[in-house]
């Protein structure tokens, strides 16, 4: 795979402090025609804000950025695409309400004042059969899925003459079958000399695909490396100085006598509104002590699950029980007060208030335990107490009087994780867990989770990565279309049959 | 992927802000002063003259300043009716309304117990105008709160009933026996009058303005409501989810609002008037939106954008008078503040921290 040394872009010392923190520290990187190179690191670690540097939305404090060997100036993406450079953030930025085509042409350079969609459409079937990047130009974006979403992010990329494509986690939401279509896509583009920079938190997928590997810590350069000389051990022992061989987890079996679940759900359906999907005849049984996998792919229903435990999503059919009680009717507020804590798919979205502190959002699910007077006050120092002792427990930092926004999205997960597992919750809703987080965090989530469940809580565990679903449950559930599919143990199943179910080819 | 940690001095940040904020204002009203200048010239109108007139009269007379205080007094009640919605992202476009309907149940109060010693009554009006404003606010709220409508066209439209439902009772039956050339109820009795000072119109109002702000401020910031409606204004989708009784606020939050609406109305009829009248109100309730939204909803802001609205009220007064202009003046002026106020140019902006 090595070509003759003359790379496509080549970061040069590369050094960019923010206020208290070096986020990059002379960095350098080669980026080659026909490669894919992945960008792997700890949250934190930098990788975000170096890709940004690249396409421009940073400018580096020190260093040099080199486009076939000649110095170049990046003040902006205008500039960075100018030099055939595009990115796929974490976060779309696609209309909604606008076609697939629509979408695309916006992005074009060089799109005419009256120009004609349907030359546009055309272009758009010839790359997406060339590239298996099969999208309906004519479809709106409201109506496609995550990972055909990805799709439309990449196509717009490839029109507008991009030649090396920086992908920020891209794998984070997908699922695994959209996975392999993805690394497929990428090799096609490999071949056809594309340049790829991919970020990403998985070894498994940084080992599957890539060419070239580079290692971020803590905002220095940990090593570069081609694939053949990478393996596990070394990538990690690069990516942490700790010892990561302690970072297991050990599970007791679940508790045996059993009374009441903690929630039942029985023949519950709930009708979607718009683009969500409307769930079907639902029976489910969470114990103490338990945690319930939910298998599938997004977009099946496990928004809508979440949402309707929480009670945001109105049952119209069946009814829900809480500790043996009937809740079916009850508030969000109730539901919440009566101990259960909900990780959302989306923190930013769904879990915290940008322009608060830290402290504020953490307090924000458990206003009522802090207020003083009748609520004329709150404690914050008993806030802060509180909170800082989760934190301690969890080994997570991050600071308690920045405003949320400013959080990394790792951080931000964090913070909800403290902010749901502080008061001890009986049953927690978890829906991507660990999105975003890096090896340490994830373990230290998973372990969260593990220590509620043996303290008698029973979990609702969503999530797409089937390899934390198979640790962690004690019982799997797989959602198709709004619908339970499939009830499994996880010593009894393996991953091909629940990813039969997940992707409907066996229902 | 960077993490912030250096966190400057609270104090000196919020001195800094403050003379931002004030910085900012003295501006906004600079440049729409030189525009609406620039319109009085074409009307043919010497403006330096017009604009001393205007400030000599209402500045520079202890009379001329306490009128200004008069006119401020509904604007700051008003202004924090449509503030205190707008925390929890709420338009509350109908003050106006809920200013006559707080005008006129306070009304009734005081044409019908009217045995009462001030000390009763008083406080009883103002409750009654309180009930009366968040009454009217309720509906909208009510609908909102369902999903069913938008709460920012139902107080508009409902602003054109109210008037015309107090417009109703002063032709019919509580029009005045005594006076037939112009229809409005008999006079209050003197318990139903708030106190006025000084031999001036300033009255009790001002003062009760004054607490209103103070707790809206406190409210806002060291209260755990006020936690949960930033909350819910940051981020109703995460307030929702983390429990915060979003509906309940909605209804709240806005019948509250629509209460100090209707609180203007009765410090008005009973501080001033000392009658219900029919078009009372010069549109404070309007004037009150705009205060709101100029000021952000910031308390600092809002007595420094009720006092500017006032002294421009009060000057077309006198540019009427003096200068033979129309009282649409105000309007000219106010809009002009308003568009000053959306171009916002970027030197007023304070550096984002």
């Amino acid at each position: 795979m090595q070509k003759k040394p003359i790379p496509t872009i080549s970061l040069c010392g590369i050094t960019k402090s923010f206020p208290g923190v070096v986020a990059n520290d002379h960095i350098n990187l080669d980026i080659y025609n026909s490669e894919i190179h992945t960008l792997l690191g700890e949250n934190g670690a930098g990788k975000s804000t170096l890709v940004k540097i690249l396409y421009g939305f940073y400018h580096a404090d020190s260093g040099e950025i080199l486009f076939n060997g000649q110095p170049v100036m990046i003040r902006s993406p205008y500039d960075a695409r100018g030099i055939h450079i595009g990115m796929v953030f974490q976060e779309f930025n696609l209309i909604p309400a606008f076609s697939v085509a629509e979408n695309i042409a916006l992005f074009l350079p060089d799109l005419k004042s009256v120009f004609n969609l349907k030359d546009i459409n055309h272009r758009i079937i010839e790359l997406s059969e060339r590239y298996n990047l099969q999208v309906d130009p004519q479809a709106m974006v409201s109506q496609l899925s995550i990972g055909e979403q990805q799709k439309v992010e990449i196509l717009k990329l490839l029109l507008s003459d991009a030649r090396l494509l920086i992908l920020d986690e891209p794998t984070r939401v997908l699922a695994p079958h959209e996975v392999a279509a993805l690394l497929n896509v990428l090799y096609n583009l490999r071949q056809d000399g594309y340049a790829i920079l991919l970020i990403t938190h998985k070894m498994k997928e940084v080992l599957e695909c890539t060419d070239r590997i580079t290692v971020l810590r803590a905002g220095r350069l940990a090593g570069s490396m081609l694939r053949a000389e990478a393996t596990e051990e070394k990538l990690v022992s690069m990516m942490f100085e700790k010892d990561v061989s302690k970072l297991r987890i050990r599970r007791k079996p679940a508790l045996k006598e059993v009374k009441t679940p903690i929630l039942e759900l029985q023949g519950v359906g709930s009708r979607g509104e718009g683009a969500e999907t409307s769930l079907k005849g639902i029976d489910l049984k969470i114990f103490p002590g338990e945690i319930v996998g939910v298998a599938g792919v997004s977009g099946n229903g496990q928004k809508e699950l979440g949402d309707l435990v929480l009670g945001i999503t109105k049952c119209i059919h069946g009814s829900k029980l809480l500790f043996g009680q009937d809740c079916t009717q009850c508030s969000t507020q109730m539901i919440r007060r009566s101990g259960v804590g909900f990780i959302p798919e989306n923190p930013h979205l769904m879990a915290s208030v940008p322009f608060m502190s830290t402290l504020e959002n953490l307090v924000l699910t458990n206003t009522w335990r802090y207020a003083r007077l009748g609520g004329l006050s709150m404690d914050w120092q008993a806030v802060k107490m509180d909170y800082e002792a989760t934190m301690k427990k969890l080994g997570y930092t991050f600071s308690l009087y920045a405003p949320a926004k400013s959080l990394s999205g790792g951080n931000l997960q964090r913070m909800v994780i403290v902010r749901e597992m502080a008061h001890d919750p009986q049953l927690i809703v978890a829906s991507y867990l660990t999105r975003g987080l890096d090896v340490q965090s994830t373990i230290a989530a998973r372990q969260a989770l593990i220590q509620a469940r043996e303290a008698g809580a029973g979990v609702l565990l969503i999530s797409e990565d089937l390899e934390e679903l198979f640790t962690l449950s004690d019982r799997l559930i797989v959602l198709y279309d709004g619908k339970i599919a499939g009830t499994f143990k996880p010593d009894e199943t393996n991953i091909n049959q629940v990813g039969h179910l997940i992707t409907g080819s066996e229902a | 992927m960077s993490q912030i940690t250096s966190t400057p001095s609270r104090s000196s940040t919020s001195v800094l802000i403050a003379v931002q904020v004030i910085v900012r204002y003295l501006f906004i009203f600079l440049i729409a002063l030189v525009l609406f200048g620039m319109i009085l010239v074409i009307a043919g109108k010497n403006p330096l003259a017009a604009i001393s007139d205007t400030l000599s009269f209402t500045l520079g007379s202890t009379f001329g300043f306490s009128e200004v205080i008069v006119k401020m007094i509904p604007l700051v009640f008003t202004a924090i009716a449509v503030a205190l919605p707008s925390r929890v992202v709420l338009i509350n476009v109908g003050a106006e309304g809920q200013l006559y309907m707080g005008a006129w149940l306070a009304a009734w109060g005081a044409l019908t117990f009217t045995s009462l010693p001030a000390w009763a009554l008083l406080p009883l009006m103002a409750l009654l105008g309180m009930i009366g404003g968040s009454l009217w606010a309720l509906i909208p709220a009510f609908l909102r709160a369902r999903g069913l409508v938008n709460e920012t066209i139902t107080t508009l439209l409902m602003n054109y009933v109210a008037p015309s439902i107090v417009t109703f009772f002063i032709y019919g039956p509580w029009r005045s026996r005594g006076d037939a050339l112009f229809p409005q109820t008999a006079d209050f009795v003197p318990a139903a009058r708030l106190p006025a000072f000084f031999g001036t119109r300033v009255h009790f109002g001002l003062i009760l303005a004054l607490i209103l702000l103070v707790l809206y401020w406190f409210i806002m910031k060291y209260t755990r409501w006020g936690l949960e409606m930033r909350a819910i204004g940051g981020n109703p989708q995460a307030a929702r989810r983390n429990g915060i009784p979003l509906t309940t606020y909605i209804i709240v939050i806005m019948c509250l609002g629509g209460a100090f609406a209707g609180l203007a109305g009765m410090s008005e009829i009973s501080g001033i008037h000392g009658r219900l009248r029919p078009g009372f109100s010069p549109g404070f309730g309007y004037m009150g939106f705009l205060i709101s939204w100029l000021s952000g909803g910031n308390p600092i802001g809002i007595l420094i954008m009720s006092f500017v609205a006032a002294l421009i009220s009060a000057g077309a007064d006198i540019l009427q008078i003096n200068q033979g202009l129309p009282y649409a003046v105000v309007n000219l002026l106010l809009a002009i503040t308003l568009f000053v106020v959306l171009a916002h140019p970027t030197f007023l902006k304070g550096k984002k921290a």
